[in-house]
């Protein structure tokens, strides 16, 4: 094992203190001259500068890498009314550039970066997010992804609402977007380092204007990290430069392998400048109404959220407590939900190591402001190995992450957090791949020797840190360059190796579409198990977060309820992706009354403050359910995406029965009154015929009971949003609302359509019984 | 002696406050709304309102995650 674990701890942090600020980082000294003469610029482009009319720049960005070319695409009042901003704009960017069998790596395929409407807004919290959009890499088809920094706001303060990057470069280059100049520019870039920490650090300061923390907080930068080339898990770093801690942070797009293709496509970085900013940017239609609503939500953070979420104090990670407390915070391989060690990493653990320098959020006039970051921490493994890093977070996905591969100090979490980053490898994907690794290890599936050398027994960071390297580092072994292409393909590759019994490969390994699992334990929680397994772009918790309201609450018993429930909650989500917001200020903070609203799980009072800034932005007269209109378009022009790439069907949204109940013995056991009760409730069986089975046989029973209520979870969420009985969204569910000139897409779902009635897949999934109800009536509900 | 918490049974404690109930249900999570036979109890009256034998409360997890 790698040195410094008899350390004293507190000597790895030594940048807290309650003097003048200082992160004891490890001071880097660049030769700009030196990086700026390996620019040759392949590319200029010059546009008009223009003001941004209530909230829309107007026009997309499309960037041409093979042919170096860049066209300006006006935004319409038909795109607005269709599409939004944000994911739908992606989507509209992609669809208008791929073909069905794009893949990821085809140089068509675009890397859309977007806006929305909303967003840069500093009046209210959570208003500066990036919403990014591609085919991915892990599943082929469209993943989106968000993340705050300052990329999406000052690229619609340089004049466009999205930036689609199509084609490959030859070699190394930056996309430069320079909002005072009015200037587009590829430039060759080849002396920068690649790893985000660092290029993050020289591009701000190559770019600005000057030598001064004030023009370096104009500049923000996109990029991946050598993980990123040789993983499906690549993220993309967004930046911004904070002069308290002299550092460029990151944010990071994480999910779907964004990084793949932004290194893919060879681009180092996207560099985005601006003169300056107001708080009226944006020329909203309505800057006193936007401030009321703004100054009334910030007076219930500041007073609220110290006995709520305490985000203002350590992030997200409060919730590690709280999953452990309920049974749903993964730990090895999701096959338990809870453990003893979990105190040592709860955020109490990780608030004495954060910074705290309040403010500290990701975009101005967020008063959640929840990004976290420990300075000063002292690496132990890999090239940086003896420096010492500022980390941005850990966020409770990547804590979780830590639990799920055992790993209870939190310095290896920190450690593993800060390389994934630099590296831009996603810290979701990567440590529920790793999880189920060495879940494999330990039934002997996989062994040192099929692990390129590799002891992956659960909880050693070594072998999680030893592959990370590995992974940046371009090793050809073949495990390494299988494990880095995630969890679908290493059953693959397990199955056709033949070296495991196939169905427990499958079973244990947590993915859907080809996207792993975030980290929440949904055995317990049908409603959940369909939030991830029926998520378009993959298993990802930003659809739906269900489990207290199905599982703890006993909210939604029915399947009706359910899918109520997926119906609402998975589509009102996507609207904070569609306009440029963060989604922690509608729900991790609420009001003092809401407890005596009717639906208080929805917040309505923030709801309506939506409603209020968007029409205070665009100037649009609208009410709560126009919000829900703008999302429930994108949210099925995607599924219908899915579709015309050739997923988005039943089948496609199967989960692993890890996620859904006890694979193993073990698992049964640790919980065995709770699943011998389900035997005798659900099942009907006496104690003595449950007490004359085997586990095994207990297992097999649970599990096709469990598969059954999820397909007839599925009939009833299909039904509820209009598709079909095998997933696709119909022709008229489309005109209604509002496709009614996209023919091709029309025609795409109807050929689908088509095609499963030849198969005979337009039937339910469930196994219904004389008496129990089916979703509707008829089957062809639609019609 | 029973009382009714989000639809299962529980053994009915004497003199139980709202707080008491929820740490013995190990409901940590902070943001829950409770409704005593569909009557909210404020957190402010946590400490102070007893649970009455057969009594059918909810605890309203507020959706969180993500």
């Amino acid at each position: 094992m790698t040195e410094c674990f008899n350390e004293d701890k507190n000597a790895r942090l030594i940048g807290r203190s309650d003097g003048p600020f200082e992160t004891n980082n490890t001071k880097h000294t660049w030769d700009l001259e030196k990086l700026r003469s390996g620019h040759r610029v392949l590319m200029e482009y010059e546009y008009e500068m223009r003001p941004i009319d209530r909230g829309y720049a107007g026009r997309f960005l499309r960037v041409d890498l093979s042919s170096g070319s860049v066209e300006e695409v006006p935004l319409t009042d038909d795109i607005k009314k269709k599409f939004t901003g944000g994911k739908g704009f992606g989507l509209k960017q992609i669809w208008d550039m791929v073909g069905p069998d794009t893949r990821w790596n085809d140089p068509e395929n675009v890397l859309a970066l977007n806006s929305g409407p909303m967003n840069g807004t500093t009046q209210y919290s959570g208003m500066g997010k990036c919403l990014s959009t591609t085919i991915s890499p892990s599943t082929n088809v469209i993943c989106d992804s968000n993340a705050g920094g300052y990329f999406a706001p000052y690229m619609k303060f340089a004049g466009f609402d999205s930036l689609a990057i199509t084609g490959k470069a030859d070699e190394d280059v930056i996309i430069f977007i320079d909002g005072i100049e009015g200037k587009i520019r590829i430039e060759t870039a080849p002396f920068e380092e690649t790893n985000s920490h660092l290029l993050a650090e020289q591009l701000t300061h190559l770019y600005a204007t000057e030598d001064t923390d004030e023009a370096r907080q104009k500049v923000t930068v996109v990029s991946a990290g050598k993980g990123s080339e040789n993983s499906y898990w690549g993220v993309l770093n967004i930046s911004f430069f904070d002069p308290r801690r002299k550092v460029a942070r990151l944010k990071q797009h994480g999910r779907g392998g964004l990084g793949t293709v932004l290194r893919d496509k060879k681009v180092k970085a996207v560099v985005a400048r601006i003169k300056g900013f107001t708080g009226m940017e944006n020329n909203p239609a309505d800057i006193d109404k936007i401030a009321r609503t703004g100054i009334k939500h910030h007076t219930q953070i500041r007073d609220l959220d110290k006995s709520q979420c305490n985000m203002r104090t350590v992030g997200t990670g409060n919730l590690v407590e709280i999953m452990d407390a309920y049974d749903l915070l993964p730990t090895e391989n999701y096959r338990f939900g809870g453990f003893p060690k979990a105190s040592k990493i709860f955020s109490t653990e990780f608030y004495k190591l954060f910074t705290q320098v309040i403010p500290d959020g990701c975009w101005y006039g967020c008063t959640m402001a929840c990004a976290k970051t420990v300075d000063g921490l002292l690496l132990r493994t890999g090239p940086y190995k003896g420096q010492r890093v500022t980390v941005d977070g850990p966020e409770y996905e990547t804590i979780a992450g830590g639990s799920n591969m055992s790993l209870w100090d939190p310095y290896w979490i920190l450690e593993f957090n800060f390389y994934c980053d630099t590296y831009g490898l996603d810290t979701i994907s990567a440590a529920t791949t790793i999880a189920f690794i060495m879940e494999m290890y330990e039934y002997g599936i996989l062994n040192k020797e099929r692990c390129d050398g590799l002891e992956f027994s659960f909880g050693n960071a070594d072998a999680i840190m030893q592959f990370l390297h590995r992974i940046a580092d371009g090793d050809q072994g073949e495990f390494i360059k299988v494990g880095a292409r995630g969890a679908r393909r290493i059953k693959d590759w397990l199955i056709e190796k033949d070296w495991g019994d196939h169905q427990l490969i499958e079973d244990c390994g947590m993915e859907v579409k080809g996207l792993e699992y975030s980290e929440y334990v949904s055995k317990e929680s049908l409603a959940q198990q369909g939030g991830f397994a029926l998520a378009s772009k993959g298993p990802q918790h930003d659809e739906a977060w269900l489990i207290f309201m199905d599982m703890v609450n006993d909210q939604i018993p029915t399947f009706k309820d359910k899918a109520e429930a997926l119906h609402y909650f998975p589509i009102w989500r996507t609207w904070f992706g569609l306009t440029g917001l963060c989604k922690l200020p509608w729900n991790d903070t609420t009001p003092i009354t809401n407890p005596e609203t009717d639906e208080p799980a929805k917040v309505p009072e923030h709801v309506q403050n939506y409603v209020d800034i968007m029409s205070g932005v665009t100037g649009w007269d609208i009410k709560g359910s126009d919000l829900f209109d703008q999302s429930e378009r994108v949210y099925n022009f995607q599924r219908s995406m899915n579709v015309w790439m050739g997923k988005g069907r039943r089948m496609d949204d199967i989960p692993p029965y890890r996620s859904m109940g006890p694979v193993t013995e073990v698992e049964y056991v640790s919980r065995k009154d709770r699943y011998d009760e389900q035997l005798k409730d659900k099942l009907g069986l006496s104690e003595e015929v449950i007490g004359k089975m085997s586990i095994p046989e207990r297992i097999l029973l649970i599990k096709e009971f469990r598969y059954d209520q999820y397909h007839k979870l599925a009939d009833a969420v299909y039904c509820r949003r209009g598709w079909t009985p095998n997933g696709v969204p119909t022709p008229e569910k489309m005109k209604e609302l509002g496709f009614i000139d996209e023919t091709e897409m029309l025609e795409t779902l109807q050929k689908a359509i088509d095609s499963d009635d030849e198969k005979g897949l337009n039937v339910w999934g469930g196994k219904y019984t004389e008496g129990e109800d089916t979703p509707s009536e008829k089957q062809r509900y639609w019609e | 002696m029973s009382i009714v918490v989000n639809k299962r049974s529980v053994d009915f404690i004497i003199d139980e406050s709202v707080d008491r109930l929820l740490k013995r249900m190990n409901y940590t999570f902070p943001m829950v709304i409770v409704k005593v036979d569909g009557t909210l109890v404020t957190r402010s009256r946590f400490s102070s309102h007893l649970i009455k034998d057969g009594s059918n409360i909810d605890v309203i997890h507020l959706t969180s995650g993500g």
